[in-house]
Protein backbone atom coordinates (compact mmCIF):
# COMPACT_ATOMS: atom_id res chain seq x y z
CA UNK A 1 0.00 0.00 0.00
CA UNK A 2 1.12 3.43 -0.73
CA UNK A 3 1.55 5.92 2.59
CA UNK A 4 0.05 8.83 2.58
CA UNK A 5 -0.09 10.94 5.43
CA UNK A 6 -2.00 14.38 4.29
CA UNK A 7 -4.34 15.34 7.46
CA UNK A 8 -7.62 14.58 4.97
CA UNK A 9 -5.89 10.89 4.65
CA UNK A 10 -5.18 11.08 8.69
CA UNK A 11 -9.01 12.50 9.46
CA UNK A 12 -10.39 9.57 7.50
CA UNK A 13 -8.76 6.87 9.29
CA UNK A 14 -9.55 7.93 12.71
CA UNK A 15 -13.07 8.21 11.44
CA UNK A 16 -13.06 5.12 9.69
CA UNK A 17 -11.64 3.03 13.15
CA UNK A 18 -14.54 4.62 14.79
CA UNK A 19 -17.27 3.99 12.47
CA UNK A 20 -16.00 0.15 11.96
CA UNK A 21 -15.96 0.50 15.97
CA UNK A 22 -19.35 1.26 16.88
CA UNK A 23 -20.58 -1.36 14.06
CA UNK A 24 -18.45 -3.78 15.64
CA UNK A 25 -20.04 -2.78 19.15
CA UNK A 26 -23.26 -3.25 17.71
CA UNK A 27 -23.27 -6.85 16.99
CA UNK A 28 -21.35 -7.36 20.46
CA UNK A 29 -24.05 -5.19 22.58
CA UNK A 30 -27.13 -7.33 21.97
CA UNK A 31 -25.46 -10.41 22.90
CA UNK A 32 -23.48 -8.81 26.26
CA UNK A 33 -27.08 -7.23 26.88
CA UNK A 34 -29.38 -10.52 26.84
CA UNK A 35 -26.38 -11.72 28.90
CA UNK A 36 -27.07 -8.51 31.55
CA UNK A 37 -30.82 -9.41 31.62
CA UNK A 38 -29.95 -12.77 32.44
CA UNK A 39 -28.12 -12.04 35.49
CA UNK A 40 -29.62 -8.64 37.06
CA UNK A 41 -32.22 -8.64 39.86
CA UNK A 42 -35.68 -9.52 38.24
CA UNK A 43 -37.18 -6.31 39.41
CA UNK A 44 -34.49 -4.01 37.68
CA UNK A 45 -34.30 -6.36 34.34
CA UNK A 46 -38.43 -6.09 34.54
CA UNK A 47 -38.61 -2.39 34.80
CA UNK A 48 -36.29 -2.07 31.73
CA UNK A 49 -33.41 -0.43 34.11
CA UNK A 50 -30.54 -2.70 32.28
CA UNK A 51 -29.23 -1.36 29.76
CA UNK A 52 -25.06 -1.35 29.79
CA UNK A 53 -24.49 -3.86 32.93
CA UNK A 54 -26.13 -6.19 35.05
CA UNK A 55 -27.98 -4.46 38.05
CA UNK A 56 -27.58 -6.65 41.08
CA UNK A 57 -26.25 -10.38 40.88
CA UNK A 58 -28.88 -13.04 40.83
CA UNK A 59 -28.24 -16.65 39.29
CA UNK A 60 -31.94 -17.86 40.21
CA UNK A 61 -32.77 -18.38 36.42
CA UNK A 62 -30.40 -20.35 35.97
CA UNK A 63 -31.07 -22.46 38.69
CA UNK A 64 -34.90 -22.53 37.71
CA UNK A 65 -33.23 -23.68 33.91
CA UNK A 66 -31.32 -26.67 36.39
CA UNK A 67 -34.87 -28.03 37.22
CA UNK A 68 -36.52 -27.28 33.78
CA UNK A 69 -37.00 -31.14 32.46
CA UNK A 70 -38.42 -29.47 29.30
CA UNK A 71 -35.54 -27.03 28.17
CA UNK A 72 -33.03 -30.00 28.61
CA UNK A 73 -35.63 -31.98 26.58
CA UNK A 74 -35.34 -29.46 23.72
CA UNK A 75 -31.52 -29.06 24.45
CA UNK A 76 -30.88 -32.70 23.63
CA UNK A 77 -33.78 -33.20 21.17
CA UNK A 78 -31.78 -30.33 19.31
CA UNK A 79 -28.27 -32.32 19.46
CA UNK A 80 -29.82 -35.70 18.29
CA UNK A 81 -31.33 -33.55 15.31
CA UNK A 82 -28.06 -31.93 14.35
CA UNK A 83 -26.13 -34.93 14.51
CA UNK A 84 -28.47 -37.26 12.60
CA UNK A 85 -29.40 -34.11 10.23
CA UNK A 86 -26.13 -33.47 9.25
CA UNK A 87 -24.71 -36.60 8.77
CA UNK A 88 -27.86 -37.90 6.96
CA UNK A 89 -27.66 -34.72 4.78
CA UNK A 90 -23.59 -34.79 4.40
CA UNK A 91 -23.98 -38.51 2.91
CA UNK A 92 -26.56 -37.87 0.52
CA UNK A 93 -24.64 -34.68 -0.93
CA UNK A 94 -21.61 -37.22 -1.51
CA UNK A 95 -23.19 -39.53 -3.03
CA UNK A 96 -25.01 -37.81 -5.18
CA UNK A 97 -22.06 -35.20 -6.18
CA UNK A 98 -20.07 -38.07 -7.28
CA UNK A 99 -21.62 -39.43 -10.12
CA UNK A 100 -22.70 -36.28 -11.16
CA UNK A 101 -19.02 -35.31 -11.28
CA UNK A 102 -18.03 -37.89 -13.46
CA UNK A 103 -17.78 -36.76 -17.30
CA UNK A 104 -20.28 -37.45 -19.37
CA UNK A 105 -18.84 -40.09 -21.33
CA UNK A 106 -19.22 -42.61 -18.47
CA UNK A 107 -22.66 -41.32 -17.18
CA UNK A 108 -24.84 -40.98 -19.89
CA UNK A 109 -27.95 -39.33 -18.20
CA UNK A 110 -26.01 -37.09 -16.25
CA UNK A 111 -27.38 -34.17 -17.62
CA UNK A 112 -30.99 -35.26 -17.20
CA UNK A 113 -30.32 -35.88 -13.39
CA UNK A 114 -28.94 -32.37 -12.91
CA UNK A 115 -31.82 -30.59 -14.30
CA UNK A 116 -34.28 -32.70 -12.08
CA UNK A 117 -32.34 -31.94 -9.70
CA UNK A 118 -31.91 -28.07 -10.64
CA UNK A 119 -35.63 -28.17 -11.05
CA UNK A 120 -36.37 -29.69 -6.88
CA UNK A 121 -33.76 -26.69 -5.86
CA UNK A 122 -35.96 -23.83 -7.81
CA UNK A 123 -39.54 -25.25 -7.69
CA UNK A 124 -41.59 -27.07 -4.97
CA UNK A 125 -44.90 -28.00 -3.70
CA UNK A 126 -45.50 -25.76 -1.41
CA UNK A 127 -45.79 -25.48 1.96
CA UNK A 128 -49.18 -27.53 2.81
CA UNK A 129 -48.41 -30.14 0.24
CA UNK A 130 -45.17 -30.96 1.58
CA UNK A 131 -46.84 -30.86 5.54
CA UNK A 132 -49.44 -33.61 3.98
CA UNK A 133 -46.69 -35.58 2.31
CA UNK A 134 -44.81 -36.18 6.04
CA UNK A 135 -47.96 -36.88 7.32
CA UNK A 136 -48.63 -39.33 4.73
CA UNK A 137 -45.45 -40.75 6.25
CA UNK A 138 -46.41 -40.85 9.22
CA UNK A 139 -42.94 -39.05 10.01
CA UNK A 140 -45.52 -36.38 12.34
CA UNK A 141 -43.91 -36.15 15.71
CA UNK A 142 -40.96 -38.29 15.48
CA UNK A 143 -36.93 -36.94 14.80
CA UNK A 144 -37.16 -38.80 11.68
CA UNK A 145 -39.99 -35.76 10.39
CA UNK A 146 -36.68 -33.04 11.10
CA UNK A 147 -33.69 -34.94 10.06
CA UNK A 148 -35.21 -36.19 6.44
CA UNK A 149 -37.63 -33.51 5.85
CA UNK A 150 -34.97 -30.68 6.12
CA UNK A 151 -33.09 -32.83 3.60
CA UNK A 152 -30.37 -32.44 0.87
CA UNK A 153 -29.08 -29.51 -0.28
CA UNK A 154 -29.46 -29.12 -4.17
CA UNK A 155 -27.11 -26.21 -3.27
CA UNK A 156 -24.33 -27.99 -1.25
CA UNK A 157 -24.57 -30.76 -3.83
CA UNK A 158 -23.96 -28.65 -6.81
CA UNK A 159 -20.86 -27.41 -4.55
CA UNK A 160 -19.12 -30.47 -4.34
CA UNK A 161 -20.11 -31.27 -7.53
CA UNK A 162 -18.15 -28.79 -8.48
CA UNK A 163 -15.22 -29.03 -6.43
CA UNK A 164 -14.73 -33.03 -7.44
CA UNK A 165 -14.66 -32.28 -11.23
CA UNK A 166 -11.94 -30.06 -9.97
CA UNK A 167 -9.93 -33.12 -8.51
CA UNK A 168 -7.47 -34.27 -10.98
CA UNK A 169 -8.38 -36.80 -13.36
CA UNK A 170 -5.42 -38.94 -12.84
CA UNK A 171 -6.27 -39.65 -9.76
CA UNK A 172 -9.22 -41.50 -10.29
CA UNK A 173 -7.62 -43.14 -12.76
CA UNK A 174 -4.98 -44.32 -10.98
CA UNK A 175 -7.14 -45.94 -8.59
CA UNK A 176 -9.21 -47.30 -11.39
CA UNK A 177 -6.06 -48.82 -12.74
CA UNK A 178 -4.99 -50.33 -8.72
CA UNK A 179 -8.73 -51.96 -8.44
CA UNK A 180 -10.55 -49.63 -7.05
CA UNK A 181 -14.11 -49.65 -7.53
CA UNK A 182 -16.75 -46.40 -7.54
CA UNK A 183 -17.53 -46.75 -3.91
CA UNK A 184 -13.37 -47.29 -2.51
CA UNK A 185 -12.66 -44.24 -5.00
CA UNK A 186 -15.39 -41.99 -3.32
CA UNK A 187 -14.26 -43.08 -0.02
CA UNK A 188 -11.08 -43.61 -0.25
CA UNK A 189 -9.79 -40.69 -2.88
CA UNK A 190 -11.71 -38.87 -2.96
CA UNK A 191 -13.35 -37.35 0.23
CA UNK A 192 -9.85 -37.78 1.81
CA UNK A 193 -8.90 -35.32 -0.54
CA UNK A 194 -11.84 -32.64 -0.11
CA UNK A 195 -11.77 -32.65 3.28
CA UNK A 196 -12.30 -28.59 3.46
CA UNK A 197 -15.20 -28.27 1.53
CA UNK A 198 -16.98 -30.61 3.22
CA UNK A 199 -16.11 -29.45 6.04
CA UNK A 200 -17.65 -26.37 5.27
CA UNK A 201 -20.75 -27.66 4.15
CA UNK A 202 -21.27 -30.08 7.43
CA UNK A 203 -20.72 -26.99 9.09
CA UNK A 204 -23.10 -25.18 7.29
CA UNK A 205 -25.79 -27.88 7.95
CA UNK A 206 -25.14 -28.02 11.61
CA UNK A 207 -25.56 -24.46 11.93
CA UNK A 208 -28.93 -24.87 9.81
CA UNK A 209 -30.46 -28.15 11.87
CA UNK A 210 -29.68 -25.92 15.20
CA UNK A 211 -30.88 -22.90 14.56
CA UNK A 212 -34.32 -24.24 12.58
CA UNK A 213 -37.84 -23.38 14.49
CA UNK A 214 -39.95 -23.77 11.88
CA UNK A 215 -40.01 -27.65 10.99
CA UNK A 216 -40.26 -28.26 15.03
CA UNK A 217 -43.09 -26.10 15.00
CA UNK A 218 -45.30 -27.64 12.25
CA UNK A 219 -44.55 -31.39 12.48
CA UNK A 220 -44.49 -31.64 16.15
CA UNK A 221 -47.70 -31.62 17.89
CA UNK A 222 -46.37 -31.96 21.12
CA UNK A 223 -44.24 -29.18 22.65
CA UNK A 224 -42.16 -31.96 24.24
CA UNK A 225 -40.58 -33.33 21.12
CA UNK A 226 -40.21 -29.25 20.15
CA UNK A 227 -36.08 -28.86 19.65
CA UNK A 228 -34.62 -25.89 21.16
CA UNK A 229 -35.52 -23.17 19.11
CA UNK A 230 -38.98 -24.22 18.91
CA UNK A 231 -39.01 -24.57 22.62
CA UNK A 232 -37.93 -21.03 22.55
CA UNK A 233 -39.80 -19.45 20.22
CA UNK A 234 -42.75 -20.82 21.79
CA UNK A 235 -41.91 -18.88 25.11
CA UNK A 236 -40.36 -15.84 24.36
CA UNK A 237 -42.11 -14.71 20.96
CA UNK A 238 -45.56 -16.56 20.47
CA UNK A 239 -48.03 -13.82 20.11
CA UNK A 240 -51.57 -15.51 20.73
CA UNK A 241 -53.08 -15.29 17.31
CA UNK A 242 -56.46 -12.91 17.86
CA UNK A 243 -57.65 -10.52 15.06
CA UNK A 244 -58.66 -7.87 17.68
CA UNK A 245 -55.55 -7.55 20.00
CA UNK A 246 -54.93 -4.40 20.96
CA UNK A 247 -51.69 -1.82 21.80
CA UNK A 248 -52.81 -2.10 25.60
CA UNK A 249 -53.40 -5.96 25.44
CA UNK A 250 -49.77 -6.01 23.58
CA UNK A 251 -48.13 -3.85 26.36
CA UNK A 252 -49.95 -6.38 28.76
CA UNK A 253 -48.35 -9.67 27.16
CA UNK A 254 -45.28 -8.27 27.41
CA UNK A 255 -45.65 -7.80 31.09
CA UNK A 256 -46.10 -10.91 31.47
CA UNK A 257 -43.21 -12.26 30.69
CA UNK A 258 -40.09 -13.20 32.78
CA UNK A 259 -37.61 -11.29 31.14
CA UNK A 260 -34.44 -13.21 33.22
CA UNK A 261 -35.55 -16.20 33.06
CA UNK A 262 -36.27 -15.90 29.34
CA UNK A 263 -32.86 -14.19 29.00
CA UNK A 264 -31.25 -16.75 30.65
CA UNK A 265 -32.69 -19.43 28.05
CA UNK A 266 -31.87 -17.37 25.10
CA UNK A 267 -28.22 -17.33 25.97
CA UNK A 268 -27.96 -21.01 26.87
CA UNK A 269 -29.10 -21.65 23.43
CA UNK A 270 -26.59 -19.09 21.86
CA UNK A 271 -23.49 -20.94 24.09
CA UNK A 272 -23.10 -23.72 21.62
CA UNK A 273 -23.20 -21.45 18.62
CA UNK A 274 -20.51 -19.28 20.32
CA UNK A 275 -18.59 -22.34 21.22
CA UNK A 276 -18.27 -23.64 17.86
CA UNK A 277 -18.23 -20.45 16.08
CA UNK A 278 -14.40 -19.85 16.09
CA UNK A 279 -13.77 -23.41 14.78
CA UNK A 280 -16.43 -22.99 12.40
CA UNK A 281 -14.81 -19.06 11.32
CA UNK A 282 -11.56 -20.82 9.52
CA UNK A 283 -13.80 -23.03 7.38
CA UNK A 284 -17.31 -20.48 6.05
CA UNK A 285 -14.78 -18.27 4.51
CA UNK A 286 -13.19 -20.59 2.70
CA UNK A 287 -16.54 -22.64 1.98
CA UNK A 288 -18.24 -19.48 0.15
CA UNK A 289 -15.34 -18.81 -1.74
CA UNK A 290 -15.59 -22.15 -3.53
CA UNK A 291 -19.51 -21.44 -3.95
CA UNK A 292 -19.29 -18.35 -5.10
CA UNK A 293 -16.15 -16.84 -6.33
CA UNK A 294 -15.52 -18.41 -10.14
CA UNK A 295 -12.48 -17.22 -11.82
CA UNK B 1 -24.93 -44.73 -5.79
CA UNK B 2 -27.54 -41.92 -7.26
CA UNK B 3 -30.15 -43.79 -6.06
CA UNK B 4 -30.30 -42.77 -2.25
CA UNK B 5 -30.40 -39.38 -3.24
CA UNK B 6 -33.00 -39.23 -5.74
CA UNK B 7 -35.28 -41.60 -3.35
CA UNK B 8 -34.86 -38.47 -1.11
CA UNK B 9 -35.70 -36.16 -3.61
CA UNK B 10 -38.72 -38.30 -5.24
CA UNK B 11 -39.88 -38.85 -1.74
CA UNK B 12 -39.68 -35.35 -0.34
CA UNK B 13 -40.00 -32.91 -3.10
CA UNK B 14 -41.27 -34.58 -6.24
CA UNK B 15 -44.28 -36.37 -4.29
CA UNK B 16 -45.30 -32.85 -2.69
CA UNK B 17 -45.47 -31.43 -6.03
CA UNK B 18 -48.43 -33.82 -6.70
CA UNK B 19 -49.65 -31.76 -4.28
CA UNK B 20 -50.13 -28.55 -6.08
CA UNK B 21 -53.26 -30.26 -7.66
CA UNK B 22 -54.79 -28.71 -4.60
CA UNK B 23 -55.02 -26.09 -5.74
CA UNK B 24 -57.55 -26.48 -8.11
CA UNK B 25 -59.68 -28.14 -6.04
CA UNK B 26 -61.86 -27.68 -3.28
CA UNK B 27 -59.55 -30.28 -1.46
CA UNK B 28 -61.23 -32.30 1.40
CA UNK B 29 -58.70 -33.79 4.07
CA UNK B 30 -60.88 -36.82 4.65
CA UNK B 31 -61.66 -37.52 0.84
CA UNK B 32 -58.01 -37.28 -0.35
CA UNK B 33 -56.60 -35.72 -3.57
CA UNK B 34 -58.13 -38.55 -6.03
CA UNK B 35 -61.85 -37.42 -4.90
CA UNK B 36 -61.99 -33.83 -3.80
CA UNK B 37 -63.48 -31.67 -6.41
CA UNK B 38 -62.16 -29.81 -9.20
CA UNK B 39 -63.32 -26.31 -8.96
CA UNK B 40 -60.60 -25.29 -11.84
CA UNK B 41 -58.88 -21.63 -10.96
CA UNK B 42 -61.47 -20.57 -8.34
CA UNK B 43 -58.89 -20.75 -5.73
CA UNK B 44 -56.52 -18.09 -7.29
CA UNK B 45 -60.20 -15.76 -8.49
CA UNK B 46 -61.03 -16.25 -4.90
CA UNK B 47 -57.29 -15.72 -2.98
CA UNK B 48 -57.36 -12.30 -5.47
CA UNK B 49 -60.56 -11.04 -4.64
CA UNK B 50 -59.54 -10.87 -0.83
CA UNK B 51 -58.65 -7.33 0.34
CA UNK B 52 -55.43 -9.54 2.54
CA UNK B 53 -54.04 -10.64 -0.27
CA UNK B 54 -53.15 -6.95 -1.73
CA UNK B 55 -51.62 -5.92 1.26
CA UNK B 56 -49.89 -8.86 1.46
CA UNK B 57 -48.21 -8.72 -1.65
CA UNK B 58 -47.38 -5.12 -1.21
CA UNK B 59 -45.90 -6.15 1.39
CA UNK B 60 -43.69 -8.74 0.42
CA UNK B 61 -42.32 -6.56 -2.28
CA UNK B 62 -41.72 -3.86 -0.27
CA UNK B 63 -39.75 -5.65 2.24
CA UNK B 64 -37.82 -7.83 -0.26
CA UNK B 65 -36.76 -4.91 -2.64
CA UNK B 66 -35.28 -2.84 0.29
CA UNK B 67 -33.24 -5.88 1.70
CA UNK B 68 -32.47 -6.70 -1.41
CA UNK B 69 -30.96 -3.20 -2.24
CA UNK B 70 -29.46 -2.37 1.04
CA UNK B 71 -27.76 -5.77 1.15
CA UNK B 72 -25.85 -4.72 -1.92
CA UNK B 73 -24.79 -1.67 -0.58
CA UNK B 74 -24.36 -1.10 3.32
CA UNK B 75 -21.85 -4.47 2.79
CA UNK B 76 -19.67 -2.96 -0.17
CA UNK B 77 -19.40 -0.03 1.80
CA UNK B 78 -18.63 -1.77 4.91
CA UNK B 79 -15.94 -3.78 3.34
CA UNK B 80 -14.81 -0.95 1.38
CA UNK B 81 -14.25 0.80 5.16
CA UNK B 82 -12.39 -2.47 6.44
CA UNK B 83 -10.38 -2.45 3.36
CA UNK B 84 -8.76 0.87 4.02
CA UNK B 85 -7.83 -0.17 7.51
CA UNK B 86 -4.01 -0.22 8.34
CA UNK B 87 -4.14 -2.42 11.35
CA UNK B 88 -4.48 -6.11 10.49
CA UNK B 89 -5.18 -6.94 14.01
CA UNK B 90 -8.28 -4.63 14.02
CA UNK B 91 -9.05 -5.69 10.88
CA UNK B 92 -9.32 -9.32 12.06
CA UNK B 93 -11.14 -8.68 14.85
CA UNK B 94 -14.09 -6.65 13.39
CA UNK B 95 -14.32 -9.20 10.91
CA UNK B 96 -14.52 -11.96 13.18
CA UNK B 97 -17.60 -10.22 15.40
CA UNK B 98 -19.29 -8.71 12.50
CA UNK B 99 -19.94 -12.28 10.95
CA UNK B 100 -21.12 -14.10 14.26
CA UNK B 101 -24.99 -12.26 14.04
CA UNK B 102 -25.38 -14.57 10.85
CA UNK B 103 -25.31 -17.63 12.56
CA UNK B 104 -27.41 -17.26 15.24
CA UNK B 105 -31.51 -17.98 14.63
CA UNK B 106 -33.55 -15.73 13.94
CA UNK B 107 -35.55 -16.93 17.23
CA UNK B 108 -32.75 -15.54 19.36
CA UNK B 109 -32.14 -12.69 17.39
CA UNK B 110 -35.75 -11.45 17.48
CA UNK B 111 -35.87 -11.99 21.42
CA UNK B 112 -32.88 -9.78 21.35
CA UNK B 113 -34.22 -7.43 19.12
CA UNK B 114 -37.86 -7.45 20.82
CA UNK B 115 -35.50 -6.99 24.27
CA UNK B 116 -33.97 -4.01 22.72
CA UNK B 117 -37.26 -2.45 21.18
CA UNK B 118 -39.55 -3.56 23.39
CA UNK B 119 -41.41 -1.73 25.52
CA UNK B 120 -39.23 -2.13 28.70
CA UNK B 121 -36.04 -2.05 26.25
CA UNK B 122 -33.41 -0.17 25.94
CA UNK B 123 -34.25 2.15 23.40
CA UNK B 124 -37.37 3.07 25.38
CA UNK B 125 -35.00 3.12 28.61
CA UNK B 126 -32.37 6.02 27.03
CA UNK B 127 -35.47 7.71 25.56
CA UNK B 128 -36.43 8.07 29.48
CA UNK B 129 -33.62 9.89 30.17
CA UNK B 130 -33.75 12.19 27.51
CA UNK B 131 -37.38 13.10 28.77
CA UNK B 132 -39.44 11.21 26.00
CA UNK B 133 -42.32 8.67 27.14
CA UNK B 134 -42.00 5.19 26.24
CA UNK B 135 -43.23 3.85 23.11
CA UNK B 136 -44.34 0.59 21.51
CA UNK B 137 -41.98 -0.13 18.66
CA UNK B 138 -42.94 -3.61 18.29
CA UNK B 139 -46.44 -3.11 17.53
CA UNK B 140 -46.08 0.23 15.83
CA UNK B 141 -47.11 -0.77 12.35
CA UNK B 142 -45.70 2.73 10.91
CA UNK B 143 -41.90 1.77 11.26
CA UNK B 144 -42.67 -2.03 11.05
CA UNK B 145 -41.35 -2.68 8.07
CA UNK B 146 -38.21 -0.34 8.84
CA UNK B 147 -37.49 -1.97 11.70
CA UNK B 148 -37.55 -5.81 9.36
CA UNK B 149 -35.40 -4.60 7.18
CA UNK B 150 -32.98 -2.37 9.26
CA UNK B 151 -32.51 -5.89 11.62
CA UNK B 152 -32.06 -8.03 8.63
CA UNK B 153 -29.42 -5.29 6.87
CA UNK B 154 -27.42 -5.26 10.75
CA UNK B 155 -27.96 -8.98 11.10
CA UNK B 156 -26.10 -9.96 7.57
CA UNK B 157 -23.68 -7.20 6.82
CA UNK B 158 -21.17 -8.54 8.16
CA UNK B 159 -21.53 -11.72 6.23
CA UNK B 160 -22.57 -10.52 2.92
CA UNK B 161 -19.28 -8.50 3.19
CA UNK B 162 -17.28 -11.70 2.51
CA UNK B 163 -17.75 -11.99 -1.10
CA UNK B 164 -16.74 -8.37 -1.73
CA UNK B 165 -13.29 -8.65 0.55
CA UNK B 166 -12.76 -11.39 -1.43
CA UNK B 167 -13.25 -9.62 -4.47
CA UNK B 168 -10.93 -6.67 -2.83
CA UNK B 169 -7.96 -8.91 -2.37
CA UNK B 170 -8.10 -10.15 -6.67
CA UNK B 171 -7.05 -6.28 -6.88
CA UNK B 172 -3.83 -5.90 -8.21
CA UNK B 173 -1.54 -3.29 -5.93
CA UNK B 174 0.30 -1.94 -9.04
CA UNK B 175 -3.18 -0.11 -9.80
CA UNK B 176 -2.95 1.68 -6.76
CA UNK B 177 0.85 2.46 -6.70
CA UNK B 178 -0.23 3.66 -10.31
CA UNK B 179 -2.57 6.00 -9.25
CA UNK B 180 -1.00 7.64 -5.80
CA UNK B 181 2.05 8.27 -8.51
CA UNK B 182 -0.28 9.97 -10.69
CA UNK B 183 -1.08 12.46 -7.44
CA UNK B 184 -4.52 10.78 -6.59
CA UNK B 185 -5.71 11.25 -3.06
CA UNK B 186 -7.58 8.32 -0.56
CA UNK B 187 -10.90 9.22 -1.90
CA UNK B 188 -9.88 8.99 -5.62
CA UNK B 189 -8.31 5.82 -5.24
CA UNK B 190 -11.27 4.53 -4.04
CA UNK B 191 -13.59 5.85 -6.44
CA UNK B 192 -11.19 5.26 -9.27
CA UNK B 193 -9.72 1.79 -8.74
CA UNK B 194 -11.65 -0.02 -5.98
CA UNK B 195 -14.95 0.71 -7.06
CA UNK B 196 -14.63 -0.30 -10.67
CA UNK B 197 -13.35 -3.58 -9.47
CA UNK B 198 -15.93 -4.46 -6.94
CA UNK B 199 -18.84 -3.39 -9.66
CA UNK B 200 -19.14 -6.59 -11.54
CA UNK B 201 -19.20 -8.18 -8.10
CA UNK B 202 -21.97 -5.83 -7.44
CA UNK B 203 -24.07 -6.05 -10.75
CA UNK B 204 -23.89 -9.66 -10.46
CA UNK B 205 -25.13 -10.60 -6.93
CA UNK B 206 -27.99 -7.83 -7.77
CA UNK B 207 -28.51 -9.93 -10.61
CA UNK B 208 -28.64 -13.15 -8.54
CA UNK B 209 -30.98 -11.71 -6.07
CA UNK B 210 -33.91 -10.85 -8.44
CA UNK B 211 -35.60 -14.48 -7.65
CA UNK B 212 -35.68 -13.14 -4.18
CA UNK B 213 -38.09 -10.68 -4.45
CA UNK B 214 -40.96 -12.54 -3.05
CA UNK B 215 -38.88 -13.80 -0.46
CA UNK B 216 -39.37 -11.13 2.65
CA UNK B 217 -37.61 -13.41 5.32
CA UNK B 218 -40.36 -15.88 7.21
CA UNK B 219 -38.20 -16.48 10.20
CA UNK B 220 -37.90 -13.01 11.04
CA UNK B 221 -41.14 -11.67 9.94
CA UNK B 222 -42.89 -15.07 11.98
CA UNK B 223 -40.96 -14.09 14.69
CA UNK B 224 -41.27 -10.05 14.84
CA UNK B 225 -44.99 -9.53 14.30
CA UNK B 226 -48.10 -9.79 15.87
CA UNK B 227 -52.05 -8.71 14.74
CA UNK B 228 -51.13 -5.15 15.54
CA UNK B 229 -49.15 -5.06 12.49
CA UNK B 230 -50.21 -6.98 9.57
CA UNK B 231 -51.35 -4.34 7.67
CA UNK B 232 -47.69 -3.52 6.66
CA UNK B 233 -46.03 -6.54 8.04
CA UNK B 234 -47.76 -9.73 6.91
CA UNK B 235 -46.12 -11.13 3.65
CA UNK B 236 -47.42 -13.83 1.51
CA UNK B 237 -45.12 -16.95 3.77
CA UNK B 238 -46.54 -15.70 6.74
CA UNK B 239 -49.76 -15.17 5.38
CA UNK B 240 -49.93 -18.56 4.09
CA UNK B 241 -48.59 -20.28 6.82
CA UNK B 242 -51.85 -18.50 9.10
CA UNK B 243 -54.54 -19.15 5.75
CA UNK B 244 -53.21 -23.11 5.74
CA UNK B 245 -51.91 -24.42 8.78
CA UNK B 246 -54.12 -21.82 11.81
CA UNK B 247 -56.80 -21.70 9.62
CA UNK B 248 -57.33 -25.04 7.49
CA UNK B 249 -57.99 -23.63 4.19
CA UNK B 250 -55.85 -25.91 2.60
CA UNK B 251 -57.23 -24.98 -1.09
CA UNK B 252 -56.64 -21.47 -0.91
CA UNK B 253 -52.68 -21.51 1.04
CA UNK B 254 -52.10 -24.21 -1.94
CA UNK B 255 -52.74 -22.01 -4.15
CA UNK B 256 -51.46 -18.48 -2.89
CA UNK B 257 -47.91 -20.69 -2.55
CA UNK B 258 -47.86 -22.24 -6.10
CA UNK B 259 -48.48 -18.39 -7.27
CA UNK B 260 -45.02 -17.38 -5.04
CA UNK B 261 -43.29 -20.69 -6.72
CA UNK B 262 -44.10 -19.98 -10.05
CA UNK B 263 -43.29 -16.65 -10.33
CA UNK B 264 -40.52 -16.74 -7.92
CA UNK B 265 -38.80 -19.75 -10.57
CA UNK B 266 -39.57 -17.66 -13.74
CA UNK B 267 -37.66 -15.03 -11.93
CA UNK B 268 -34.60 -17.18 -11.22
CA UNK B 269 -34.35 -18.91 -14.22
CA UNK B 270 -34.47 -15.61 -15.34
CA UNK B 271 -31.79 -13.63 -13.65
CA UNK B 272 -29.54 -16.92 -13.58
CA UNK B 273 -29.37 -16.80 -17.73
CA UNK B 274 -28.88 -13.09 -17.16
CA UNK B 275 -26.36 -13.65 -15.03
CA UNK B 276 -24.45 -16.33 -18.04
CA UNK B 277 -24.97 -13.86 -20.41
CA UNK B 278 -23.97 -11.14 -19.29
CA UNK B 279 -21.10 -11.68 -16.54
CA UNK B 280 -20.45 -15.12 -17.70
CA UNK B 281 -21.08 -16.55 -13.96
CA UNK B 282 -22.66 -20.16 -14.03
CA UNK B 283 -23.92 -21.80 -10.88
CA UNK B 284 -24.30 -25.01 -12.15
Amino acid sequence: MVRNTTLGSRTFEIANIVVLGLLLISCIYPLWYTFCVSISEKSAANAGLVTLYPIGFSLTPYKEIINDALFFNAFWISIQRTVLGTGFALLMTVLMAYPLARPKRDFKMRNTFMWILVFCMLFNGGLIPWYLTIQNYHLIDTIWALVLGGGVPVFDVILIMNFFRNLPKELNEAAVVDGAGPWSVLFRVYIPCSFPVLAAVALFLSVYHWNEFFNGLVLMNTAAKYPLQTYIQQLVVNIPVGTNLTPEQYKKLSELSNRTLNAAKVFIAMVPMLIVYPFLQKYFVSGIMLGAVKE
Amino acid sequence: MLLPGMVWLVMFSIVPMFGILMAFQDFNPGAGLLKSEWVGLENFKYMFQLNDSKTVIVNTFIIAIGKIVLNLLIPLIFAILLNELRSMRYKKLVQTVVYLPHFLSWVIMSTIVIGIFGYYGVVNTVFGMFGFDPKLFMADAGIFRQLIIGTDVWKEFGFNAIIYLAALTGINLNLYEAAAIDGANRWQLIRHVTLPALSTTVVLLGVLSLGNVLNAGFDQVYNLYNPLVYSTGDILDTWVYRLGLQNLQFSLATAAGLFKSVISFVLIFISYRLAYRYADYTVF
